[in-house]
């Protein structure tokens, strides 16, 4: 009976086109934002934000400009881990060439620096489609983790080969390095993804966003209508880019640390954020944030159930937990190729009528 | 000289992994051609056969770890080993098992699908039938031996040093993966030109609607492709298993099947094959003269970049299908 738009009158074009046009549903979502922002941070421990919290809201920032390029631009990208590395190795080289500059400063030019580097990644996609486009960004993943293997200055010559974020601060409160709280990363981990969700949805939903859309569709039709491929597969490409150079660069120096290329940024990460954005849901933002709760919430639950559960070794549960991801994929596939966002919006639809069958 | 006959060595060795590129490359093709389906998981169809193969051949329990973890008992063998011909006979019976299992369970519901979501199906298989691998077989290093020669040719080392001056060192292994490879793409040719369900496969592949309509059996087709499509990944899971023992790493080389198609085209047969010899040679021939001077280690990115350079001008690959657009 609460579930409706009866009774909310628009009296604006702004009221009209806003993202949450039912009452409970800004509600909730302002509910959400008081809990992430001013309950968890007070709450939080070190387990809760490093096995569940952090990575899901990074990946989910990963997710967010995957779903960009491939959800609403069409264009399959398995080369999101050589991204992430990117913004990994670029964030790690500003920070320890401009150690007085803010580390937030430093995560954003890290970013900036992967859009570039995915737009000239993206430069094919004007000539090649579908599959081969897929397979030709498997040559910036496997080129991109080659080049940080192998030339030194991107590790500033480091006898390991890894990278090791020193500590920077925000307002006082370490935020990298390994004296950081709980709190700290978890909350700066929000702010992105909170921005960046933010700023997704309002392109998404605007000019560009529509061009993406009308390019997935059909782009020899958008191209006729007067859309410029050119510009509008680049910028998808830059944009993405430039969220995943975020995640990477926050997976790193928030979440990880100390990172090796081939083991953090391999082709695994490419598919865990292909596979979170295929059972969040393609071509949604809710759908970005689900499916990387679904797929970092998923090797903790059947981690605590085979190992902590049933006493199974971690090798085994391990093992089963890639036939479970495997299986589910195919799952989601046959049963809703439109992934977790389109459950949430059938039940949206049904709550709508409650207790009404129709 | 001795630096021309080296590179010359570098180009034969090339040539051979090219072969076994090509081999995994082949069963893609095979795939794509009969039912639309870009069959990512061909890589770990050959990793699970060759799992499934030293599985049988040295009669391991399947799922003995598990068994052992939930009931806590030690199982680990049958206590038997299993002749090689048996043991590849059997594994090719499961390889068949599979294919209808993956025909029933996931590409009859995938029907009328983008192309792009049946590519992810085949993803999803893939991690499937690794961690079931795994699981069945235990994920340790496993040599896998079925009788073929290894080792270097002592015959060409001789007979070169007698004509040139300069020994090549090619591996008996190599040598017998050309033949093989070479056998079973004529194997394939014939099948698939003279016989009756090759011709049925053509038409599968050339229109499904079509097909269906003169009274071929889509499923049956279908079945039959990937159960080629895993007797070839059986013999490259073989071949690569017995070069560098069977691993994960496995269903990574066959990653690098998928530039040896885009360079060939997805849906040429001889496509596979040149494309393959091409990475084969090109990266190895690229390592040896470029490689020192920029840190090695570039076989892992050269098939990709230089697949991703020729399709920018030649988007259908060399011998793929025109691609015409409609709106």
């Amino acid at each position: 009976m609460l579930y409706r738009e009866a009774g909310d009158f628009k009296t604006s074009y702004r009221d009209d086109g806003q993202t949450f046009p039912i009452r409970l549903d800004r509600w909730a979502y302002y509910a959400a934002l008081a809990v992430a922002f001013l309950i968890v941070p007070f709450i939080i421990n070190d387990y809760w934000a490093n096995a569940v919290f952090v990575p899901f809201l990074i990946y989910a920032i990963a997710a967010l400009g995957l779903n960009i390029l491939t959800g609403y631009a069409g264009q399959v990208s398995l080369g999101t881990g050589g991204f992430m590395a990117v913004g990994a190795y670029a964030v790690y080289k500003l920070m320890t060439s401009f150690p007085e500059i803010n580390i937030v400063i430093h995560i954003l030019l890290a970013g900036g620096i992967t859009a570039i580097v995915g737009m000239l990644f993206g430069l094919p996609s004007l000539r090649i489609k579908g599959f081969y486009l897929a397979v030709a960004t498997l040559a910036a993943q496997f080129f991109l983790v080659w080049l940080f293997n192998k030339v030194p200055w991107f590790y500033n010559y480091s006898a390991s080969g890894q990278i090791n974020a020193p500590e920077r601060t925000i307002l006082g409160f370490a935020v990298t390095g390994p004296a950081t709280s709980a709190p700290a990363k978890y909350l700066i981990c929000l702010v992105f993804a909170f921005a960046l969700a933010w700023v997704a949805r309002n392109l998404t939903r605007g000019m560009s966003g529509r061009k993406w859309m009308a390019i997935r569709d059909m782009d020899i039709a958008a191209e006729i209508i007067g859309v410029n491929p050119l510009t509008a597969k680049l910028s998808a490409f830059a944009v993405s880019s430039f969220f995943v150079g975020i995640a990477g660069a926050l997976l790193f120096s928030v979440y990880l640390g100390a990172a090796e290329v081939g083991e953090a940024f391999g082709i695994n990460k490419s598919f865990l954020v292909l596979f979170m954005i295929i059972i969040g849901g393609l071509g949604s933002i809710f759908g970005s944030f689900a499916g990387a709760a679904f797929m970092v919430l998923l090797p903790v639950l059947l981690k605590n159930l085979l190992v902590g559960g049933l006493g199974w070794p971690t090798d085994l549960a391990a093992h089963i937990e890639l036939m479970i991801v495997g299986a589910l994929i195919v799952f989601f596939l046959i049963a809703e190729p439109h992934g977790l966002a389109r459950l949430w919006a059938l039940t949206k639809e049904k709550l709508r009528l409650w207790p009404f069958p129709h | 000289m001795d630096q021309m006959f080296f590179a010359a060595e570098v180009l034969l060795n090339g040539l051979m992994t090219g072969v076994m590129y090509a081999l995994v490359a082949l069963g893609f093709v095979l795939i794509f051609k009969a039912s639309g389906v870009f069959n990512y998981a061909q890589g770990v169809l050959a990793l699970f056969a060759a799992l499934t193969l030293v599985g049988i051949q040295q009669g391991q329990v399947p799922f003995a770890h598990m068994i052992n973890a939930m009931f806590g008992t030690h199982i680990e063998h049958f206590g038997w080993t299993v002749p090689s011909v048996l043991a590849i006979l059997l594994t090719g019976a499961v390889m068949v098992l599979l294919a209808f299992l993956i025909e029933k369970l996931v590409l009859q519901h995938l029907i009328g699908q983008a192309p792009i979501i049946l590519f992810m199906a085949t993803i999803g298989l893939a991690y499937f039938l690794e961690g079931l691998g795994d699981v069945m077989w235990g994920a340790d290093i496993k040599n896998l031996d079925v009788g073929l020669p290894q080792g270097i040719s002592e015959t060409i080392e001789t007979a070169t040093a007698e004509w040139f001056g300069y020994g090549f060192f090619i591996d008996r292994l190599d040598i017998w993966a050309t033949l093989i490879a070479a056998l079973l793409v004529a194997a394939l040719v014939g099948f698939a030109q003279y016989t009756k369900q090759g011709r049925a496969m053509r038409a599968v592949a050339d229109d499904h609607q079509a097909a269906l309509s003169v009274g071929i059996s889509l499923r049956f087709i279908w079945v039959m492709v990937w159960s080629i499509a895993g007797f070839v990944a059986l013999v490259a899971g073989v071949m690569w298993g017995t070069k560098s023992g069977v691993q994960f790493s496995l269903s990574l080389i066959a990653l690098k099947a998928l530039p040896v198609l885009m360079l060939g085209g997805f849906t040429s047969i001889p496509g596979a094959i040149v494309g393959g010899l091409v990475i084969g040679v090109g990266e190895k021939l690229f390592e040896f003269f470029v490689g020192p001077m920029i840190g090695g280690a570039t076989e892992n990115w050269f098939a990709y970049v230089l697949a991703l350079l020729f399709l920018v001008f030649r988007p259908q690959g060399l011998f793929g299908e025109r691609i015409i657009e409609r709106v």
